[in-house]
């Protein structure tokens, strides 16, 4: 390689500049990034106390603390979960082990893909129409999650296909020449070994759908409340809401309340991030095949 | 014994089976859904004045065109800014870095991705909009431009996750070939890598056009939302309203079934078969490369 | 399998609906609408708290119209209104079965607002429409300096922006037809407008008086009647109604109140509510 560039001087400065070039883009789009957190982190910390997490807004927002959209937040998160997750896994198990490759497969897929693809918004549209007005829950936690859910199921699905299909097939014959029947095998042997990628793929997906605004503008999300949410038909809070609503509604709202709901929010999302990196991370050091 | 251990794993394979079709159902129930709200616009509000140039819905003015193109020149101004550099750090992380610096890029992007957008927003509002208008000498900094900025970062992490796949899939030998007829790396890149791969970084642009196009909270909040159309390039710099922020500042206010109500439905259909197009084409265009679909949804 | 979430679901709603009524009755009210009204509603409902620590309160803005629209869903105990209901919004609100009942709760003046470092301090109504009509659209033709004029403009979902189209850009014209020219820039809120009219000396923009805050300026209008006479908005130009931008602020409910609803709608009326309502900026809806 080394003598075909020394051949060709003018090609070998080519490509310093061009690799120079790629270089400098790269720092040009990574570098915003990590300017950006670290921006909100010095802006956010000084607003960050234990009173901040754990007390409600007062004053009009200006004072007290974001616990209300915090909880709000974790509801949403968690609601969002007890749907999508045994669905969304299923379907990925359906897609990795049962379907056949034919012409409704291809159609599951690309439902899947245009699940994707479809706007949040509109996702928000669909959820007013069907669960907070058809279905008459009201804009409650629990319209809001299933509006979430159906958001979060195609990152679900696919990470969970994905997966399973890396589970080499050598594992189901040996399995099922063993006497397990085709679920035990998904059960007892498929299933744990793709645990780490699915466990990723819940929580990138869960990821999204706890930093989303527009889905829950219509569905479920309240300026403020005074109390927690007592039940799943009651509106919450929620931290990406709160930060729209303080970042843009309330006058005179002081600037370090406002990046300290910033910060909360990116530790949250971006700690899930963590957490599907680590996994993913550790299972591919330790996978044996 | 047997017996009973065939009759559950029959139900749970039909269970399972039912979960399976369940995102077929879910994109056509959100179609009727759309449709049954939206279509009646069609029938109650005049074409020539969905059509037309003016939107001032408490008025009657219903025209999506201002909408439409407002949606497209953000839409597109984003892709322009976020191509480079989407591609150019797909390529550095493919074809450039050493393993550990492309250890370290890979959960930068994807923290990247990770960012709500509402944060976004909230830095374009407090740091971009002032910067712009002074910078730029703009009459406000609430424009399309500053919306196209973020909605480029939001769209970087898709175009580079899903170019850099579509580049890793290209087969060593290739490059290998490109080096022993005595091409340089670069010339490699250019000359064999990257046309090789064409179909996936095509893919990459396509679902990166598709993420800016449907973003919602960061656009509304920096873009000015100012009904105008856009004929002119300087319009990039001017306020412009798009068709997602028009659904998310609208949507809430609207008496459920009035001639507003099923527009705004009509817009969502009209975004609904956008992202459908884009993804369609996308999947086709993509179809021997399915590895990675993780990055491409999320 | 969705499908059972489905049913069990809409089996559940189907009960709440059946128990609607005691769920009113469960110290819980929903409060939403005018983002106007919102940091009222608000401070309100935090007091509220210290007087009736049994009753919760959830407040939401989003505008007139959709504080109205759920009102009439029923998906909300109280809507807040910075405009009468339409009688459209009547209508469908009686098909509903619904007897829906008004409270004035405040007074509000709509202060027009410029960047403090634009020196022009007063404008005519009728130059206030030209500007907003697109007819006029440098500042220097205004007696300011040679800039574009950024016109601000509250989301067409809320009561200020309906009220300031009739009350200004028409000029209570009940005939004219003229709408805001199309660059004015549409923010979704009251805070979106007085953060842009602070950071650019080319805006003008109108809020709330309670949402004016002392860094930007407020310019004095003058009426039709009399141009000579520049006025600032204040608590006491609005009440002497010498100040002309200026509404009433409701609240309306489904029907006529009880229980809980109506002990906090006989408390917002009361002396201790209402000067919330000075402290706020806004005028109170009684004399005190």
């Amino acid at each position: 390689m080394s003598t075909n560039s020394q051949n060709n001087p003018k090609g070998k400065i080519a490509e310093i500049m061009g690799f120079n070039l790629l270089r400098l883009v790269t720092l040009l789009t990574v570098l915003p990034i990590l300017g950006l957190i670290v921006f909100i982190i010095i802006k956010g910390a000084p607003a960050l106390s234990i009173e901040f997490l754990t007390t409600p807004p007062s004053n009009g927002m200006r004072d007290g603390g974001i616990l209300p959209a915090i909880i709000g937040t974790l509801y949403l998160t968690l609601g969002t979960a007890i749907f999508s997750v045994p669905l969304g896994v299923a379907a990925g198990i359906y897609i990795s082990e049962y379907a056949e490759d034919n012409r409704l497969t291809r159609l599951i897929r690309i439902a899947i893909i245009n699940l994707a693809g479809i706007p949040s918004v509109v996702y928000g549209l669909f959820g007013l129409g069907l669960f907070v007005l058809f279905l008459k829950f009201g804009t409650s936690i629990l319209s809001a999650s299933l509006t979430l859910s159906i958001m979060t199921l195609p990152v679900i699905i696919s990470t969970t296909e994905e997966a399973l299909r890396s589970v080499p097939n050598s594992f189901r014959v040996v399995s099922t020449s063993l006497g397990a029947s085709r679920w035990q095998t998904i059960w007892k042997i498929v299933l744990p070994q793709g645990l780490p990628g699915i466990i990723t793929g819940i929580i990138l997906g869960l990821e999204r759908a706890a930093g989303e605004t527009a889905p829950i503008l219509f569905t479920g999300a309240t300026f403020f409340l005074p109390q927690l949410p007592h039940s799943p038909l009651d509106a919450t809070m929620a931290l990406p809401y709160h930060i729209f609503v303080i970042s843009t509604q309330i006058p005179g709202m002081p600037v370090k309340i406002q990046y300290g709901t910033v910060l909360v929010l990116l530790i949250f999302v971006l700690g899930m991030n963590l957490i599907a990196t680590l996994i993913r991370s550790r299972a591919r050091s330790k996978r044996q095949w | 014994m047997r017996q009973e251990k065939r009759k559950s794993d029959i139900i749970i394979s039909s269970v399972i089976k039912v979960c399976g079709y369940s995102s077929i159902l879910f994109v056509g129930l959100i179609l009727i859904f759309l449709l049954r709200e939206g279509l009646p616009a069609l029938k109650d509000v005049a074409f020539s004045t969905l059509f037309s140039v003016r939107w001032y819905p408490i008025e009657g003015y219903f025209g999506i065109l201002p909408l439409i193109l407002g949606t497209l020149l953000v839409t597109i101004s984003a892709t322009l800014i976020a191509l480079p550099f989407g591609i150019g750090t797909a390529l550095y992380m493919s074809e450039v870095a050493p393993r550990w610096i492309k250890e370290v890029l890979k959960p930068v992007v994807e923290i990247l991705a990770g960012i709500p957008s509402v944060v976004l927003g909230f830095i374009g509002i407090l740091v971009l909009v002032p910067f712009f208008r002074k910078f730029l000498d703009l009459p406000t900094g609430l424009t399309a431009f500053t919306g196209a900025i973020l909605l480029g970062l939001i769209s970087i992490p898709t175009i580079v996750s899903v170019a850099e796949d579509a580049l890793n899939n290209v087969p060593p030998a290739y490059r290998q070939a490109g080096l022993a007829l005595g091409a340089t790396r670069w010339q490699t890149i250019w000359g064999v890598t990257l046309p090789a791969a064409k179909t996936g970084v095509l893919t990459a642009v396509m679902l990166g056009i598709g993420r800016s196009l449907g973003e919602t909270m960061a656009v509304m909040m920096v873009t000015g939302n100012a009904p105008v159309l856009p004929t002119q390039i300087y319009a990039l710099f001017r306020p412009v309203r798009t068709m997602t922020a028009t659904i998310a500042s609208e949507m809430g206010e609207v008496a459920t079934g009035s001639q507003h109500y099923q527009v705004l439905f009509l817009i969502g259909i009209l975004l609904f078969v956008f992202s459908l197009v884009i993804n369609i084409v996308a999947s086709a265009v993509s179809t021997r490369q399915r590895k990675r679909s993780e990055r491409v949804l999320s | 399998m969705f499908m059972l979430f489905l049913t069990a679901c809409t089996s559940a709603s189907d009960s709440t609906t059946q128990n609607s009524q005691p769920l009113v009755q469960s110290n819980y009210i929903t409060n939403k609408g005018s983002d106007t009204i919102v940091n009222l509603a608000l401070a309100w409902a935090e007091r509220y708290q210290t007087v009736r620590p049994d009753v919760r309160i959830s407040v939401t803005g989003g505008g007139s119209g959709t504080g109205l629209t759920a009102l009439i869903n029923g998906s909300v105990d109280i809507a807040n209104a910075s405009r009468q209901i339409k009688p459209e919004e009547l209508d469908s609100a009686k098909k509903a079965g619904l007897n829906v009942q008004e409270f004035v709760i405040a007074r509000d003046a709509i202060a027009v607002i410029v960047n403090p470092a634009n020196p022009v301090n007063q404008l005519t109504l009728q130059q206030l429409s030209a500007i907003y009509r697109g007819e006029i659209n440098n500042w220097s033709e205004v007696g300011g300096e040679d800039r574009p004029i950024v016109r601000l403009s509250r989301e067409t979902n809320s009561g200020t922006h309906v009220f300031f189209l009739e009350a200004v850009v028409r000029m209570n014209d009940k005939k004219d037809k003229t709408i805001f020219t199309a660059d004015s820039l549409l923010l979704p809120s009251s805070e979106g407008i007085i953060s842009e009219v602070r950071e650019n000396p080319n805006a003008i923009g109108y809020d709330g008086l309670g949402y004016v805050t002392s860094e930007v300026k407020m310019v004095a209008v003058s009426s039709l009647k009399s141009p000579d006479i520049y006025i600032l908005p204040s608590a006491v130009t609005v009440a002497d109604g010498s100040y002309l931008i200026s509404r009433n602020l409701y609240m309306y409910t489904q029907n006529v109140p009880e229980g809980v609803i109506k002990a906090y709608l006989e408390w917002i009326l009361s002396s201790e509510a209402q000067k919330i309502v000075v402290d706020l900026g806004f005028v109170p809806a009684i004399d005190q």
